[in-house]
């Protein structure tokens, strides 16, 4: 029981990054019609900064959390304004062939200069050591990643569905035209929304570091089951990407479990199962 | 779904004359490379990728489908070819039938999966069905993991062709190539090609005349993935291997950037693109990981200013369609 518990929480775990990575792409997708494949490399650069500002600045985890996500995100602002702005109106599959080629770009560098090993990034001291619950041995740091995850995911609900700022951005998302003419600045609002979108993959990123360890190609092939868990929730609902992040994660934890040889398919086959079952996804309009 | 192309322009026999006199030069060039010093093995690789980016091309360009696990084909044909020649011991026309046959069977499970969502969810069905498939290659057996398919031979074709001689080898992948583009070309210039740039220009338009536009893209999937196979199959003879990363998600995305660089929806398009990827990749083998950069930057600059691709913009100077 005690490996079934412990499968569980890494299951819960890679939810939490697929909450994170695929809640920014379906906010991403809702204002830019653009699917970012450079999601994963930008996820991995979050670590990469995370890395950096611990060995370079001496700037410990914790400040990180915070800063990475700001320094990606401004990134990302940048990348929309300079490249992405300009394939308004555009078919959506030029702007996944444009964030497909960032991608190759970022990691390309990366791997340049750090190779494909993996770098060190320690537990922060606060967080290490464990917790015996009696039923399993809980590490904490593994516990406040996944605490943590949920709480971002649903703050970042709650600003899109609850606030005024979010109620702007959904209306921008349905008529850009008619938001802008009230007056709202809707270029700046995409572009704001691209870097919340970008943060949330480096938060992601600078939580994955101690866990996984700091890759330049860590967030490759993470990308492409996003992809699969973004086509079996669909994009239409921030909830639904929450939910269906975190049960594939589980599920994916279980599956480790029960039949280890399946537990990097178990998501591919579920979305072949959805699409078979329900086309649109299971919480998605028809696009 | 609209690329940018210029295939607006009409068929005339004007056009189809101009694209049969390219075609023929293009054919008498790749004929004398033998006779011309240039190394037959580089011609050869980039005479598979340019047939596989044709068929990529085929979804694409005139099915307005951007399938990003074109790979995938490419990979299970060119196992199951490796499998029938190594282990079976059969002869090279049946072990390349073996391989197209592969590819054609998968090709009809996985279209009839990702046909069902369209645009940006295709591309990303496609994607994740070729890594399921990548994982699946990895634990597999037969597939021989990470060393993948070594040392196959090359036999005699036809009980009388001897692959393993350089020129002969080199002619029967330029016949397969030659045979295999002008049934891509005859399939666009179809009135099924017709009725599938109808789907791409505007799809509910083209159900409300009356046509199962899902049969007409699951048919073109079927018919891009069992060509991409044949390339596969053909490539076993020339690298002597199968192995992973034909499968990767990487491969995937050089068949996409072949594609767009020659020109999205152009008939040689593709064969130019596939010719400069591979050539960049020979010339900067040396530089390790730059030419992933560099392939990115490719893209970037393709999409932002030079969406026409090589060919398309030639085409677009002089009003012709190539």
């Amino acid at each position: 029981m005690q490996a079934l518990y412990a499968q569980l929480l890494v299951g819960l775990i890679n939810g939490s990054f697929y909450a994170l990575l695929s809640l920014g792409l379906a906010v991403i997708f809702g204002m830019l019609n653009i699917i970012n494949f450079a999601h994963g490399a930008l996820y991995m650069m979050g670590a990469f900064v995370a890395y950096f500002l611990l060995n370079l600045g001496g700037i410990n985890y914790w400040w990180a959390l915070l800063i990475a996500p700001v320094i990606v995100g401004i990134f990302g602002m940048i990348l929309e304004r300079t490249m992405l702005q300009w394939l308004t109106g555009l078919d959506h599959l030029y702007g996944l062939l444009l964030t497909f080629g960032i991608a190759l770009i970022v990691q390309g560098l990366f791997q340049n200069y750090f190779g494909s090993s993996g770098l060190p990034y320690a537990i922060p001291d606060e967080l290490k050591g464990g917790m015996n619950l009696g039923f399993m041995f809980l590490p904490i740091y593994r516990g406040w990643v996944v605490v943590f995850s949920l709480v971002v995911c649903l703050a970042t609900w709650f600003l899109i569905e609850k606030t005024r700022l979010g109620a702007y951005l959904r209306a921008a998302t349905e008529n850009p035209t008619l938001v802008r003419a009230f007056g709202i600045n809707v270029p700046r609002m995409i572009t704001l929304t691209y870097g919340l979108g970008v943060g949330l993959a480096a938060l992601a990123g600078v939580l994955s570091a101690p866990i996984n360890q700091v890759r330049p190609l860590m967030g490759a092939d993470l990308i492409i089951v996003v992809f699969a868990v973004v086509v079996i929730g669909g994009m239409g609902s921030i909830m639904g990407s929450i939910i269906t992040g975190f049960a594939l994660g589980v599920i994916e934890g279980l599956t480790k479990y029960f039949y280890p040889e399946a537990s990097n398919t178990v998501v591919f086959v579920l979305m072949v199962l959805v699409l078979l079952v329900k086309p649109t996804g299971l919480t998605g309009r028809a696009a | 779904m609209t690329v940018v192309t210029d295939d607006t322009l009409p068929v005339t026999p004007r056009a189809m004359r101009d694209e049969m006199v390219v075609f023929v030069v293009m054919a008498l060039l790749l004929a004398a490379v033998p006779f011309s010093g240039i190394y037959p093995f580089f011609v050869m690789q980039a005479l598979c990728f340019a047939l596989l980016a044709c068929a990529f091309n085929l979804l694409i360009g005139y099915g307005g489908l951007l399938s990003f696990g074109h790979a995938m084909f490419l990979g299970t044909a060119g196992y199951c070819s490796a499998h029938a020649l190594k282990v079976w011991g059969l002869p090279p026309e049946l072990g390349i039938l073996v391989g197209v046959a592969g590819a054609f069977v998968l090709s009809i499970v996985t279209g009839y999966v990702s046909i069902r969502r369209q645009g940006i969810y295709f591309s990303m069905i496609t994607l994740a069905l070729s890594q399921l498939l990548y994982f699946i290659y990895l634990q597999a057996p037969f597939t021989h993991g990470e060393d993948g398919i070594q040392g196959i031979p090359q036999g005699r074709m036809f009980g009388v062709l001897d692959l393993s001689k350089p020129t002969i080898l080199y002619y029967v992948v330029l016949t397969g190539f030659l045979g295999g583009f002008l049934l891509i070309y005859r399939i666009i210039n179809s009135p099924f090609g017709e009725v599938l740039k109808a789907i791409r220009e505007n799809e509910p338009r083209a159900i409300s005349l009356g046509y199962r536009t899902d049969q007409y893209k699951f048919l073109a999937f079927v018919l891009s993935g069992t060509l991409a196979g044949f390339a596969g199959s053909l490539k076993v003879f020339v690298a002597q291997n199968a192995s992973l990363t034909d499968v990767h998600w990487s491969m995937s995305g050089e068949v996409v950037l072949m594609t767009l660089v020659g020109g999205l929806g152009t008939i040689f398009g593709p064969v130019v693109g596939a010719f400069v990827i591979i050539a960049m990749q020979q010339y900067l083998a040396s530089f390790g990981q730059w030419v992933t950069v560099i392939q990115g930057a490719i893209f970037v600059i393709c999409v932002l200013t030079f969406r026409r691709g090589v060919v398309g913009e030639i085409a677009h100077y002089f009003r012709r369609s190539l």
